[in-house]
């Protein structure tokens, strides 16, 4: 039985985990990766203290200050269940282990929304990728298509448009990325834009081979043969698992009071997975310290 | 027998490195193949083991697409 257990070790969960460190809880840390989010970024420039430094880098630094700390750190399966007990929460992973703790703070962020259409699972890792900056270089001299029209399908496009032979930019919605992101696109000579276009298929038998779309005024279809299809259409919050515990707001993050608190006494969270509105790693590190220091009290006054 | 580990990475990708690092965590010796700088490995990593993403880990005939930790230590029999 832990004081406190942290699931997730992004900046939320690895910032609270050195927080209850320094405050001598008997904490545990469970995590299926290290890093989270950040190990997508490529460069980060806004992390105070660095002027540059490399995502996974930055990950790999905050995990050295946390493993300085005699804390248990369980890493590799993911939490699927969490309940109350009499003496506070049980949480369960999906390797088959059991955890308890008096408080607990959920930091388990966001992961790549799906398109959710036929053909998409079955071809995953097999032409449907939803990490541009790992797969982008297999698709060299091929067409490809990027599904999504924010920042990160843009900045998939701008960065297929120099390796691929064509790009065919889909879209939900009008473009809604930076304007600057949309003008370095638009003046590309190798790519066309599909627009309230929606996908309704991806084609191939062991790899892809094309996508179906469909144009949402006119309802007309178009197939579109490509090899590759980078998937860039958001993120979702990783909040299943607690759903039918806290309350979720109706994008399905936690919702936290401003002192972390969610609907459930002793039951905290921080960082992309709650409803706190800046999507930032120095913000979710604040909000991981919070929870902590409120996690703290709590377990003061309950042992009071 | 020490089985022959082949694994199929960029340089910038995070789940390859994790996937390295479990790897020597576990003194597992394995043959790395950059496919950005390697065409030839590019080409047998799509056709050999029929993937297009990395890191793809292969051994005996098992092609491991991704980096899952679980279903790396089941098939590695760790």
């Amino acid at each position: 039985m832990y004081e406190l257990i942290i699931v997730g070790a992004g900046p939320a969960g690895m910032t609270a985990a050195v927080y209850a460190a320094r405050k001598k809880l008997n904490t545990a840390l469970i995590t299926y990766d290290i890093g989270g989010q950040v190990l997508w970024t490529t460069g980060v420039e806004n992390y105070m203290g660095y002027q540059f430094i490399e995502g996974s880098e930055l990950m790999q630094k905050f995990q050295e200050q946390v493993r300085q700390f005699p804390l248990d750190m369980k890493t590799g399966g993911r939490v699927n269940n969490l309940s109350r007990t009499d003496a506070g929460f049980e949480m369960r992973t999906d390797k088959g282990e059991n955890y308890r703790a008096r408080a607990a703070i959920i930091a388990t962020g966001k992961r790549p929304r799906q398109l959710d259409v036929p053909g998409e699972e079955k071809l995953r890792g097999r032409g449907v990728t939803y990490c541009a900056i790992c797969d982008g270089p297999l698709f060299a001299g091929d067409n490809v298509a990027v599904i999504g029209g924010g920042n990160s399908a843009l900045e998939a496009a701008e960065d297929m448009v120099r390796i691929a032979e064509h790009v065919y930019l889909v879209s939900l919605t009008p473009l809604t990325g930076d304007q600057v992101l949309i003008d370095k696109v638009k003046n590309a000579n190798n790519l066309t834009m599909f627009l309230e276009h929606e996908v309704l298929e991806v084609e191939g038998g062991s790899r892809v081979e094309g996508i179906k779309l469909r144009n949402l005024k006119t309802k007309q279809e178009k197939e579109l043969e490509v090899s590759g299809i980078f998937i860039e259409i958001g993120l979702i919050p990783n909040s299943e698992p607690f759903k039918r515990m806290v309350r979720l707001n109706r994008l399905g993050e936690i919702e936290v009071n401003c002192a972390n608190e969610t609907s459930v006494p002793g039951l905290f969270a921080a960082g992309d997975v709650t409803n706190v509105p800046e999507k930032q790693i120095v913000v979710a590190a604040g909000e991981g310290a919070k929870a902590t220091l409120q996690a703290h009290r709590y377990l003061q006054r309950l042992s009071q | 027998m020490a089985r022959e580990v082949k694994i199929y990475t960029t340089s910038i990708c995070p789940y390859c490195k994790m996937a390295k690092k479990f790897l020597d965590d576990h003194g597992i010796k394995y043959q790395e193949f950059d496919i950005v700088k390697d065409k030839a490995a590019r080409e047998e990593m799509k056709n050999k083991c029929n993937s297009l993403a990395v890191p793809t880990i292969c051994f005996d005939s098992e092609v491991l697409i991704g980096f899952n930790e679980a279903e790396l230590r089941k098939k590695l029999g760790l």
